[in-house]
């Protein structure tokens, strides 16, 4: 039988053994992809043993979407093989460029949301769902930068994404704070606004203030818990679009895998009480929405 | 501005000290230029371990950060990043007095390429004793995918690189000769152990594609002294030997 994903975990090397062991209902891992690209050895059969355990995500961070240039064809060949080999639950990437003319910046870099970057990043999201023969997820990036030159609103950008390419979305929670914090604009409102139906997934974290600008410049630091503003808003978005994987990421100060465990099962309480909201509200029980994991003969759900 | 120059421009103020991009100006722009750069040091650092603990943290981030100025990376998997390390610290002026570093880097790269290697059945002394001594001659075999090694001529680089990989604090004085070095595995973990000219020499000609038995002239031509049955017992028990795909494919 299979489950429902409820709330999930980044899965670092450290807790690979717990990961595997945990019985966690709904429970679920996201890892990035790059550190599987390889040709064999251990890394791809740890990360098997926890496919075999629970539902895996996988959540690209080097495709460069918003590059002004198609995927890299080789990146892309070792993306679909490795979704083949591992059947993930969810496939995500970033509204976000980190390639320009063969070399890699390892970060998320923004770009003016114009005419010609949506044809553009259209393009590559297609290309990138063809080659892997699955829908993806974008993902909103954290900003920090005011940039001139948009001719799109961030949401309305996604929304042009979804009705082109019928990809699906990834709201970052702790994304929408950190940008909202550092551009000055008001976070709840950009929650209310963001088109419900294709939220395949939602991303929390925790954020550092910068060492040298202070509480007036937030950095999407992943290396904290998620603060009570972040919670504040999930509970607003879940309430309103329902219940959504939900992943809680930590890449820095990563704690034992208990702790992590405990944070991800706020997050799974939190999604229960949503869902019995809505219900109650339209007085009618209410299925659960949650992408269902493929079921695969080799493992068993718990 | 086009999508290409504002990437153009913006990729070119990540290393630039004084851009003209008027992003560039804005005190969160400082954001981007650390997040790249920390993100490629710490993989470096990461990548050559035992570098890094010969030399100290401060030391090794400092020369990694004038080669990530030089060298970005070209590949979004950071595991990959700096192949060419060893090659850059054989050029870099302050790492002069310390000739053996590139050798370091050589083994700590070594070390990667063997971890991510493909998976391949290493073959042992009890599948070779079944073979007739005509079949031997005749027998191709190959490296292990993830066997990688190297003979130093001038220094004790093997020595010096495991006592740092296992964070050995050993005071045991070093005996200045060549030494060589054989990465490998056999399943799961890395494993290694010291190397002779004969071995290298054995194995180069097996990557080359020649037959046992030409690979056995070439050892003993690399090194008079060599005992091929001890050197192929040897390399079969490190788990550094494959039947060649080639000749798995003909049988």
């Amino acid at each position: 039988m299979d489950c429902p994903l409820t709330a999930g975990l980044g899965l670092k090397p450290e807790h690979y053994d717990a990961a595997r062991a945990c019985t966690a209902r709904g429970l679920w891992f996201e890892v990035h992809p790059e550190n599987y690209m390889v040709a064999g050895g251990p890394r791809l059969r740890w990360l098997e043993a926890v496919r075999a355990a629970h539902p895996v995500a996988l959540h690209g961070v080097s495709l460069s979407l918003a590059g002004d240039a198609p995927p890299d064809e080789d990146h892309l060949a070792r993306f679909a093989a490795l979704v083949r080999r591992i059947e993930p639950a969810l496939v995500s990437e970033h509204l976000a460029w980190s390639t320009y003319d063969g070399r890699y910046f390892p970060d998320l870099l923004p770009f003016p949301r114009s005419d010609e970057a949506l044809h553009r990043i259209a393009e590559n999201i297609e290309r990138t769902q063809a080659a892997l023969g699955r829908r993806i997820a974008v993902e909103n990036p954290s900003h920090y930068l005011h940039i001139d030159g948009h001719d799109w609103d961030e949401i309305d950008f996604l929304r042009e994404l979804v009705r082109r390419t019928g990809c699906g979305l990834l709201l970052d929670v702790n994304n929408v704070h950190v940008s909202a914090r550092n551009l000055g604009y008001e976070a709840g409102a950009y929650i209310d606004r963001f088109p419900g139906k294709d939220v395949l997934e939602i991303h929390l974290a925790g954020h550092s203030c910068d060492p040298v600008l202070g509480e007036a410049l937030l950095i999407d630091s992943h290396d904290a818990p998620v603060a009570p503003e972040v919670w504040a808003l999930y509970r607003r978005l879940i309430g309103r679009i329902g219940a959504r994987p939900t992943l809680v990421e930590r890449d820095g100060n990563v704690p034992a895998f208990d702790e992590l465990l405990a944070e991800r099962d706020v997050a799974a309480a939190e999604l229960c009480a949503a869902e019995m909201a809505i219900s109650n509200a339209n007085g009618l029980p209410r299925r659960p929405k949650p992408m269902r994991a493929p079921a695969r003969a080799t493992e068993s759900f718990r | 501005m086009k999508p290409a120059t504002f990437q153009s421009h913006f990729a070119a103020a990540l290393f630039d000290v004084r851009p003209s991009f008027e992003l560039a100006s804005q005190p969160a722009f400082a954001v981007y230029r650390n997040t790249v750069m920390k993100g490629c040091i710490d993989a470096l650092e990461a990548n050559y371990p035992s570098v890094a603990r010969l030399v100290g943290s401060d030391w090794f981030r400092a020369a990694a950060a004038v080669h990530v100025a030089a060298r970005p990376p070209h590949d979004g998997r950071m595991l990959c990043y700096g192949a060419d390390f060893a090659g850059f610290l054989a050029g870099f002026e302050p790492a002069a007095d310390l000739p053996y570093l590139p050798g370091v880097a050589r083994l700590d790269h070594s070390w990667t390429q063997a971890h991510t290697a493909a998976d391949a059945h290493a073959i042992d002394g009890a599948w070779l004793a079944t073979l007739s001594p005509e079949a031997l001659g005749t027998l191709r075999i190959a490296p292990h995918p993830a066997a990688r090694w190297h003979w130093f001529p001038d220094a004790p680089i093997f020595t010096i690189w495991e006592r740092n990989r296992n964070a050995s604090d050993s005071t045991e004085e070093l005996d200045w000769h060549g030494e060589g070095a054989l990465l490998t595995r056999p399943r799961d973990a890395v494993t290694w152990r010291g190397a002779s000219l004969g071995d290298c020499a054995f194995l180069d000609a097996c990557a080359d594609g020649k037959p046992l038995g030409d690979a056995a002239v070439a050892a003993v031509t690399a090194q008079a002294d060599c005992d091929i049955a001890d050197l192929l017992a040897g390399l079969l028990r490190a788990g550094a030997l494959v039947v060649a795909p080639s000749a798995e494919r003909a049988s």
